[in-house]
């Protein structure tokens, strides 16, 4: 976290875009994408999330450490997703002979 | 007198070497704390996951009964409290108090009207019997997992809505202390530190919003 | 009150203990040092909950049939004794205790980095507690520790929701204590002390570290619905609404399985100051050893499924996880080659402390082995839920783990106490503990292999003398614990003074009196080398 003092400006364009990506994500939602909804919806809260942890939380100015810590949460989701997931999205694979 | 009470709160707590140590000391458990909130929300969104991928259709339902413009304002609003808490950061690196207290007072005011578009959906979701155990009344499609689903929302706006009311206790909190005049440019790590809670609430936010609103 | 306080300290010199001695300057504390005690006294209670429950059952596998007590009081003796070991004992014991008192010493520091969250980690354990204590009055909870659903959420009539709120209650306590090791180590180092010249047991207490900010609040989530479940009859993990049972088991290992590599690695960190100090050398292979440490907690992360290889999980995720079991076990290996290679031409003396040491590498390594069998998926499919199991963790929790902290509390003892424990008894007991913990676990190896499934009241027949080899290893093992409890004990009023350096460590904490004083360092040192060095001698220097 730095010294370092944001100025309104930044604050005030890092708002806009939030606004702009929240509009996008609502209007999107109504276009029929099929499987894509849910990749996209995602994406576009990922580029929210940037914007919020860099800008408003200081990330982009701040120790090495906190942005690894920030990574390390993200990652740690995906192996708690990921692993269960596998589970589920594998049950009718390799299953005994005769079934 | 004053320049005591000063002198005394630019003093690092006694097992730091100085305020900078003690300010990115406070920075770095702040953030070990936020990643502590990402895998207890975690948690919920793998069953979130698993559920969705086992009984879509009943998510699309669900995402059906959503207030969508509620939804959407909500999330605006939250934006803009993340917005002033910035500011509010902002200001109180640069000394400015009446600042740093009018950006707090937006925020924590943010977080209360979203709290009531909350408590308003809530009501809403009651009166249309979707609250899931011996509250359930809806006998539509897919009621099981239907119930599944909203047993999610309530949780997880739920937990949300927790966490962000000991945010607005936090700020306010925070105002009293400015009040005070307790935070100046060289010492604030308060505001810095419950400006990471404030803007983490506005991220778990961000994801909830697609996954329960925006559904196909 | 007054002759106590003259027996503690020695004339004209203020430490840690003798700063204050009313009951408000310890409940009411922020010094590392007396909140390790503080946790020191809670977890030692809680031990003796947790073995008064063990007994029993022990007591009652001494026949067949059974029948000291009812079926279901077994299930609430097993219950309670995996609740209480897990979560209050093993996983606070060596961090809380041994890592509270030494880690900021060690890193010469004043303190931790947030000391009133240190206090509130000891509350909150203690508040946790009590919610155990009233189960154990009020009627207990049969669910086993790992409160699989649906009996756990929707047919268990005992208390378990006050069990699942003083997890989760204690589960803070747990995450607290991380994050302040985490911010310590990071923050307050003293200078010239890099990360790569840190002792071991920091390494350790910060991978463990890592594991309980990660993982403990998983595990919070997932009580907190089971008991929503309970209480609102919302079943999440409710077939009948489309949930599945099996999701509950993955959030629940997700944390649980991480959560053993918490109740080995600070025992480990132990191990790897005592292997040094006892043999006079320097830690063979220091990089790989604490690269080791990082390495078991981020693998750890990657196997909790082995927990369900018979429990429904899919083919594919069972074969992920077992090679993934494997891979676990090697940074394992590492740490025993390593501790080996140290013991190799050094200076060895073998002090009770040492002792422990020994007798960790060699039982440690033999649970670890009957891991490797577990994480064969055709092997567990025969040995799975029973006492394999049960002999395989307890070799690593109990031969492991406590016998760990039991090397530590000698060796750090005199530091704490500014006293010297009976090296007789100390002897003696240790060597109790080892002959009463493999007379009473080693069996279970066998009667698992031979089919004896856990968590049953009662056994066939030919299974008999086995049960009662191991109830009588149980009760030298029960010997073996209680000597320390009393020794040491004795040996605050009656122990022989300790020096500042009784066993000739090379860490910052021997570079202070025993006991240390308030704010540990007259002043803070300067460190030029890395720990372990008996040519250069202690890493610190004091004229700083």
């Amino acid at each position: 976290m730095a010294d370092r003092v944001i100025p309104t400006r930044t604050n005030l364009m890092v708002l806009i875009g939030l606004l702009a990506l929240t509009l996008a994500t609502t209007l999107i939602a109504r276009v029929d994408l099929g499987a894509w909804h849910l990749p996209v919806a995602l994406a576009i809260a990922a580029a929210k999330t940037l914007l919020i942890t860099l800008y408003f939380m200081h990330l982009r100015w701040s120790p090495g450490l906190l942005g690894l810590m920030a990574l390390g949460a993200v990652l740690w989701l995906a192996i708690l997703l990921g692993g269960s997931m596998d589970d589920y999205a594998t049950r009718v694979w390799l299953l005994p002979l005769g079934r | 007198m004053a320049d005591i009470r000063v002198a005394y709160r630019h003093a690092p707590a006694p097992q730091f070497d100085d305020l900078v140590q003690q300010r990115e000391a406070a920075a770095l458990g702040m953030w070990v704390f936020l990643v502590t909130e990402v895998m207890l929300f975690g948690g919920l969104f793998t069953v979130y996951t698993v559920y969705r991928w086992l009984h879509h259709p009943a998510f699309v339902e669900g995402s059906r009964h959503m207030a969508l413009v509620a939804g959407a304002v909500n999330t605006a609003v939250l934006i803009a409290s993340s917005f002033t808490m910035a500011q509010a950061v902002q200001r109180a690196q640069r000394g400015l108090r009446r600042g740093l207290l009018g950006f707090l007072a937006s925020t924590a005011l943010l977080g209360v009207v979203f709290l009531g578009l909350k408590a308003y959906e809530y009501w809403s979701h009651y009166a249309e019997g979707l609250v899931p155990g011996a509250l359930w009344t809806y006998a539509g499609q897919h009621s099981g997992p239907l119930q599944a689903f909203f047993f999610l929302y309530f949780a997880m706006t739920g937990l949300h809505a927790v966490h962000l009311t000991v945010g607005i206790g936090l700020v306010t909190g925070l105002i009293v202390l400015a009040r005070r005049r307790r935070f100046t440019a060289a010492y604030h790590t308060p505001v810095e530190v419950i400006g990471l809670y404030w803007h983490l609430i506005d991220v778990i936010w961000v994801f909830l919003f697609p996954l329960f609103y925006l559904i196909g | 009150m007054i002759v106590a306080t003259v027996a503690l300290e020695r004339p004209h010199e203020e430490t840690y203990l003798s700063v204050g001695t009313t009951a408000r300057s310890w409940l009411l504390t922020t010094d590392h040092k007396r909140i390790g005690i503080l946790y020191m006294v809670s977890i030692t209670l809680m031990f003796l909950v947790g073995g008064v429950a063990a007994t029993f059952m022990r007591i009652t596998l001494l026949s067949p049939g059974g029948g000291v007590v009812a079926m279901e009081t077994y299930n609430k003796l097993f219950t309670i004794h995996g609740v209480i070991m897990v979560w209050f004992f093993l996983i606070p014991s060596i961090p809380s205790v041994l890592g509270n008192f030494v880690l900021p010493m060690m890193l010469g520091a004043r303190d931790v980095a947030f000391p009133r969250l240190n206090l509130a980690s000891w509350y909150i354990f203690v508040a946790g507690s009590l919610f155990l204590l009233w189960t154990v009055v009020t009627g207990g909870v049969d669910t086993g520790w790992t409160f699989y659903t649906p009996y756990s959420t929707q047919y268990a009539t005992s208390h378990v929701v006050s069990t699942t709120l003083g997890v989760f209650i204690v589960g803070f306590s747990s995450i607290l204590t991380g994050l302040n090791f985490i911010v310590t180590t990071h923050r307050m180092r003293a200078p010239g002390l890099t990360w790569f010249r840190l002792p071991l047991f920091v390494w350790s207490l910060y991978a463990t570290s890592l594991i309980l900010v990660l993982a403990t609040p998983v595990l919070g989530i997932t009580l907190i619905l089971v008991t929503l479940e309970r209480w609102l009859g919302i079943g999440i993990f409710d077939p009948a609404l489309g949930g599945d049972p099996l999701l509950f088991q993955h959030l629940f290992w997700f944390y649980s399985h991480p959560a053993v590599y918490i109740m080995i690695l600070p025992g480990m960190g132990v191990i790897s100051e005592l292997i040094p100090t006892f043999s006079r050398k320097r830690l063979f292979g220091y990089t790989f050893v604490a690269g080791a440490s990082i390495a078991i907690a981020v693998l750890g992360f990657l196997v909790w499924g082995h927990h369900m290889f018979t429990a429904g999980m899919s083919t594919h995720a069972a074969l992920v996880f077992s090679m993934l079991s494997y891979l676990v076990a090697i940074p394992s290996a590492i740490k025993v080659f390593n501790w080996t290679a140290t013991l190799y031409r050094g200076a060895v003396s073998f002090e009770t402390p040492m002792l422990y040491a020994i007798g960790f590498i060699g039982l440690f390594t033999t649970g670890g082995m009957t891991g490797l069998f577990l994480a064969s998926l055709a092997v567990d499919v025969h040995v799975t839920d029973t006492y394999f199991v049960i002999a395989h963790f307890h070799y690593i929790m109990v031969g492991g783990m406590v016998t760990a902290y039991m090397g530590g509390l000698h060796y750090w003892w005199p530091k704490i106490s500014g006293r010297m424990y009976p090296e007789n008894l100390g002897r003696l007991a240790a060597m109790t503990i080892f002959l009463g913990f493999n007379l009473t676990f080693f069996p279970q190896y066998i009667l698992g292999y031979l089919g004896m499934p856990r968590r049953y009241a009662g056994y066939p027949p030919e299974f008999h003398v086995l049960n009662v080899l191991s109830t009588a290893g149980a009760s030298i093992l029960a010997v073996g614990y209680a000597l320390p409890l009393a020794y040491l004990l004795w040996s605050l009023r009656y122990g022989e003074r300790a020096s500042a350096n009784p066993w000739g460590g090379t860490t910052l904490e021997w570079t202070t009196s025993s006991p240390p004083p308030e704010h540990n360092f007259a002043h803070t040192p300067i460190v030029t080398h890395g720990p372990y060095d008996y040519v250069r001698g202690p890493q610190g220097d004091q004229r700083g």
